[in-house]
């Protein structure tokens, strides 16, 4: 008796407060600042959009800090990038939010990697023996504009779904983003043409999505293995590769440190370029079709110093 | 039919007419109709031609796309694990220490793989998710936690059901190979029970107090009082705790993490007497997010005061605390130091201190190795210089820990 009696006391005091009422606007969490962005596209002003991990973080690292938890309690909705990115810091999110609505399998949980292009998905055994592999393909999907096209497109169905009142303003949202996009996309694709098939080097495989779509050819990483921290035979390796196939470029996250892609370059006269690998990863990439302005723009200044074309 | 055959067999009898008719008079007009024939097959030979090079060629483009296709998207696991989806996250983690020096108030062997730890953890139904930790030591195989959490409760409120390292403080709430020692501070094993602390079957609520300044959580938690510190006999007496935890960001790399605990039940090692235990604890963070993967810093106190009611006789009073410190200079090396003071809770009068300093190194996320030099100076007058040697490593998939 006594103790049933502690318990309701218990139970009541933490209860405590009364259920927030429902705010107008669909609350909307994203885990990186590009999906975020996507949704304020198509999104506009009937949602409000807050980022957990920013553009200059590295978003395999990031630490599941209680104020994200109290994000997470509030959503409508929670976007996320999927394909084992955010493994080691959401789910203890998801569950410490006290959330039904954002929980995987509930309509307020949406993988923004379900219709796009995914490359590298491991056809045979992985170990960790090869690094950090991830079994699901290359998390880094949203450095290709049609890829942004496709999570824009998955997120605006979500949008309706939640919303259906404003299906007509998401419609005409997503659009004019569409319109906005392609034209922008013929741009990159006109100024990066002459650069075709140029080999390059890469820190980290965040860029086979960009790559792939820009016609450049990345023939090794700094990193001996994904995820591992350069080494020294690796990159003697790398130099001589370098020398030996002529490549100048060498494309780091703002993440990393630069002391061993900086000796490289001087070591093959080549030359070390920072790259937003997210929205946010540079204070010019406020959005998702500046983000490839700017890394188009760095992009094309450097090969034609190093082509002269 | 019968129409068609009669005009079949009209045309061949006309024909048969006509040919001998104009065949004199017409052989220059047949060399040319026959040449036609000739053009025509030759142009129908080379449409044929044409025909199948595009077909074999779009054929073979077909066959390119069919295998540069992206497979189907799986929504979770590899496709050819199919049926491992539901599987549990699995995950074993090995805890090997090795100790060298003198001390005689220990009787931790030279070498022992301490621990090993075994965790399964998943999502139950859309209500709920279960994590299990087996914990595998010398002294032999038990569940070191078992639990269900309901992720989907009304009011903000989170229901954990099952046994669980209750949530007193910090370091009563982390595994064996999320501390940053190799050991467990003298505040620990003196006051609430060492390497198993405070660890029970019981049930915990908590909630998320909404405030515009800070992150506020309160626990509360009822326990079966079978632990290192409590002991009931009766279904009447239990172990409750309670925690309020408040947590801020300063700015976006650095943060304060501060908590009051309580818990209070009946004594494990006076029965018949009350133990009640209450904890501070404070955390300061740095990790500047551009350069999150190279630096890092965590400076940590947490005070205990335990009192312990005799029924007939002087209440023992002990408190201790310890200070901790430990940064990261490099992506794989850490360095840290602890300083260590607490008392006895069965004699307030006696005291023990201590301090280490360690270097970590981790070659990458699911391995490390520690060296760690400790210094005790027990309340007997004894000193105790130990060098601690840790391998810590994992296999499989963990679920991330909470921060």
């Amino acid at each position: 008796m006594r103790l049933s009696i502690r318990l309701m006391l218990f139970a009541a005091a933490l209860v405590g407060v009364a259920a927030r009422p429902a705010a107008a606007a669909v609350s909307v969490v994203a885990t990186t600042e590009d999906l975020a962005s996507l949704a304020r596209e198509v999104g506009g002003d009937r949602i409000t959009v807050v980022a957990l991990a920013k553009g200059y973080q590295d978003p395999h690292f990031v630490d599941p800090k209680p104020s994200f938890i109290l994000a997470v309690s509030r959503a409508d909705l929670l976007i996320v990038v999927g394909r084992e990115l955010e493994l080691g810091w959401l789910p203890p999110l998801v569950t410490s939010g006290r959330n039904a609505k954002i929980q995987p399998g509930a309509n307020g949980y949406l993988d923004a990697s379900a219709n796009v292009r995914i490359l590298e998905i491991p056809t045979a055994q992985i170990t960790r023996a090869m690094g950090d592999v991830h079994s699901q393909g290359n998390p880094h999907y949203w450095l290709d504009p049609g890829n942004g096209r496709r999570i824009a497109q998955t997120i605006k169905d979500k949008l309706i779904q939640l919303s259906p009142a404003d299906r007509a303003y998401f419609d005409q949202r997503y659009a004019d983003f569409d319109k906005r996009l392609a034209a922008a996309e013929s741009r990159w694709d006109s100024t990066m043409a002459p650069y075709k098939g140029t080999k390059i080097v890469t820190y980290h495989r965040s860029w086979p999505n960009f790559m792939e779509r820009f016609g450049l050819n990345v023939i090794g990483y700094v990193e001996p293995k994904p995820g591992i921290p350069p080494t020294t035979s690796h990159t003697v390796d790398l130099i001589d590769e370098m020398k030996r196939q002529g490549v100048k470029l060498i494309i780091v996250e703002p993440y990393f440190d630069l002391k061993t892609p900086q000796a490289i370059a001087k070591q093959v006269g080549g030359e070390v370029l920072v790259l937003a690998p997210s929205v946010g990863g540079t204070k010019e990439a406020t959005d998702y079709i500046r983000l490839f302005d700017y890394d188009v723009n760095v992009v094309v200044a450097a090969l034609k110093k190093a082509t002269g074309k | 039919m019968q129409p068609n055959r009669l005009v079949q067999v009209c045309v061949i009898s006309a024909c048969l007419v006509a040919v001998p008719v104009m065949t004199s008079a017409q052989t220059a007009d047949s060399r040319a109709l026959r040449q036609e024939i000739d053009q025509l097959r030759a142009d129908f030979e080379m449409l044929r031609q044409q025909y199948g090079d595009r077909l074999s060629a779009l054929e073979a483009r077909l066959a390119a796309l069919k295998d540069a296709a992206p497979a189907p998207l799986p929504v979770s696991g590899v496709s050819a694990n199919s049926s491992k989806v539901f599987n549990p996250d699995m995950s074993v983690i090995g805890n090997f220490v090795g100790v060298a020096g003198r001390n005689p108030m220990s009787d931790q062997p030279s070498l022992s793989l301490t621990e090993v730890e075994a965790a399964f953890q998943a999502v139950v139904d859309p209500y709920a998710r279960a994590d299990f930790f087996l914990s595998a030591s010398p002294e032999g195989l038990e569940v070191e936690e078992g639990y269900i959490t309901f992720t989907s409760l009304p009011a903000g409120l989170l229901l954990k059901a099952g046994k669980m390292r209750a949530q007193f403080g910090k370091v009563n709430t982390m595994h064996t190979h999320i501390l940053p020692w190799a050991d467990r501070p003298l505040v620990s094993q003196n006051l609430f029970g060492g390497e198993e602390g405070l660890t029970d079957a019981g049930l915990s609520v908590s909630r998320l107090i909404p405030n515009s300044f800070m992150f506020i959580d309160a626990v509360g938690e009822v326990y079966r009082g079978d632990s290192a510190v409590f002991h009931s006999e009766a279904r009447s007496k239990l172990n409750y705790v309670g925690r309020l935890r408040g947590y801020r960001d300063l700015t976006e790399g650095t943060n304060v993490d501060l908590g009051v605990s309580y818990a209070r039940g009946p004594s494990a090692a006076l029965p018949g007497s009350g133990t009640r235990l209450t904890g501070v604890d404070a955390t300061f963070r740095y990790r500047p997010l551009r350069r999150a993967i190279y630096r890092q810093f965590v400076g940590r106190t947490e005070f205990v005061w335990s009192r312990q009611d005799v029924p007939a006789g002087a209440q023992q009073n002990a408190s201790g605390f310890y200070a901790s410190a430990d940064y990261q200079f490099a992506r794989r090396w850490f360095i840290g130091a602890r300083g260590d003071r607490s008392g006895r809770a069965l004699d307030s009068a006696l005291h023990d201190s201590g301090g280490s300093i360690s270097l970590t190194f981790r070659p990458s996320e699911f391995g490390l190795i520690r060296g760690q030099y400790r210094h005790t100076r027990y309340a007997e007058g004894i000193d105790a210089n130990e060098l601690l040697l840790q391998l810590s490593f994992s296999i499989g998939a963990h679920g991330a820990h909470t921060f």
